[in-house]
């Protein structure tokens, strides 16, 4: 307990430093992702291709992509950016598939809805196509965002420092206490980010709430009965 | 890139391929490391999710349970373990089975919940037992989606021993942690390229498995499902 009170600064320090981490690979991912998913979901060659891809992305264990990554894109060996590059590329690879499903699962009613009132293309995928699936690919972004904040852990055994050091040293000076330190820490932080997506999701995406969805739902009947 | 010149040179050498540390003994290795964790977890996971799966019960735990271990640091319950059962294979095989169980579970229960609930009335209706619905219907249907977690479960365990070589322990993943103290950044890499061959081998075969085993009914239905998939098992 007196390890604990007498390294809290630090503790803090490592956390914000995992932090720093974990926070870049998810939002860039989501940024990079919106476009391939969109292209995934509209035409069945490009799905087949970039799925396949983003499953071999996925499928490369996280250390082995830590080391080899200097010696594509010209980083220096034990950079941070090292890890970060490395988690956005799973993120990618999550989140792509996460876009390109909830895309397609959107009521195509509900578009043709859209188009009938005169909708350009942009201004239904802005207006209609994405809101409808911005639950889905919301769920997405908060697995990636928690097995992010886990991973960025791995770095520490090639030197990135974050709460995994702790595992480590811990292991090293045979102190359980310390590994707990970092365990626990870790799943704070996952469970706060986590929360601040949620939080995120309300505030950016009140069409979720019942009232609202019936809406677009009506929407979707309205077209179908139109078309019958 | 020299690098990628001197990882090259570093596999081509047979001198690295044969004795105690070579690269054949180190794949052994991990291979026998990666099944034994696999047994073990799908022997606890694989019925345990099916039974959830056949009686709804228990369902309201495994998604919470599946969701909260993928938050779980990997690398700090490898070195938990190790540190509480002491040196050897024990402490990580523990703890690299409880992070094997929540996407071969997850797979199983998924599975059979995704049965078509008209499949199994009709099989309860021809007076098929409970039994004989669970292993003549329900496990045949689920047969793909408990293949899809049987491939996270892969991916994830061999992966993670390869971290788990810190410790110290054999496989892969010692040609990296050997070579990080002396800046040895070929071998570093050469090792890096093997276990990324090996996992995209592994799962490419488990690939080909999920397709065999998915009935030809099925097949048009699952397509859809890769993001539940992905949801429930990512690592």
């Amino acid at each position: 307990m007196s390890w604990l009170l007498a390294n809290l600064g630090q503790i803090g320090a490592a956390a914000l430093a995992h932090v720093a981490l974990s926070v870049p690979p998810f939002v860039i991912g989501l940024v990079i992702a919106l476009p391939l998913g969109w292209l995934a979901n509209r035409y069945r060659l490009s799905r087949g291709t970039i799925l396949v891809v983003c499953g071999l992305l996925y499928a490369i264990p996280s250390l082995p992509l830590f080391i080899v990554l200097p010696g594509l894109i010209g980083t220096r060996i034990l950079d941070p950016a090292n890890v970060v590059v490395a988690l956005t590329v799973y993120a990618v690879a999550l989140l792509v598939r996460a876009v390109a499903d909830a895309l397609g699962a959107v009521d195509r009613e509900a578009l043709l809805s859209a188009t009938a009132l005169g909708y350009s293309a942009a201004r239904r995928f802005w207006g209609v196509e994405l809101p409808l699936a911005a639950p889905v690919i919301l769920a997405g972004l908060r697995v990636v965002a928690v097995s992010t904040v886990s991973l960025v852990t791995v770095g520490s055994v090639i030197g990135v420092g974050s709460l995994g050091n702790y595992f480590l040293d811990g292991y090293q000076r045979a102190f359980p206490l310390e590994i707990g330190v970092g365990i626990v820490g870790t799943l704070l932080i996952a469970l706060v980010l986590d929360g601040l997506l949620v939080l995120v999701g309300r505030l950016l995406l009140p069409w979720t709430r019942r009232g609202a969805f019936a809406g677009a739902r009506t929407l979707g009947a309205a077209a179908r009965l139109g078309a019958a | 890139m020299n690098w990628f010149g001197d990882a090259a040179a570093w596999l081509v050498d047979p001198a690295h391929w044969a004795g105690s540390g070579g690269i054949g003994v180190r794949l052994g290795e991990h291979l026998g490391y990666a099944l034994l964790t696999l047994l073990v977890a799908g022997a606890i996971a694989v019925p345990a999710g099916l039974a959830i799966g056949h009686t709804g019960r228990g369902r309201a735990f495994v998604i919470p349970f599946a969701g909260a271990l993928r938050a779980l640091p990997t690398l700090g319950l490898v070195t938990l373990l190790a540190l509480a059962v002491g040196i050897g294979l024990l402490g990580p095989l523990i703890a690299l089975v409880i992070l094997a169980i929540p996407p071969l579970l997850a797979g199983a229960y998924a599975g059979v919940e995704a049965v078509d609930p008209l499949a199994v009335d009709a099989a309860r209706a021809s007076g098929m037992t409970e039994w004989q619905v669970l292993v003549r219907v329900e496990v045949p249907l689920a047969l793909p989606l408990i293949a899809g977690g049987l491939r996270s479960a892969c991916l994830q365990v061999i992966a993670t021993w390869t971290v788990a070589a810190w410790l110290p322990l054999g496989g892969l993943g010692r040609f990296l942690f050997d070579a990080i103290p002396i800046r040895d950044y070929g071998r570093m890499l050469a090792g890096s390229i093997l276990v990324i061959v090996l996992a995209l081998i592994a799962d490419g075969l488990l690939a080909l498995l999920q397709r065999a085993v998915t009935p030809t009914g099925v097949r048009a239905i699952t397509e859809g499902s890769g993001t539940r998939r992905a949801l429930l098992t990512a690592p």
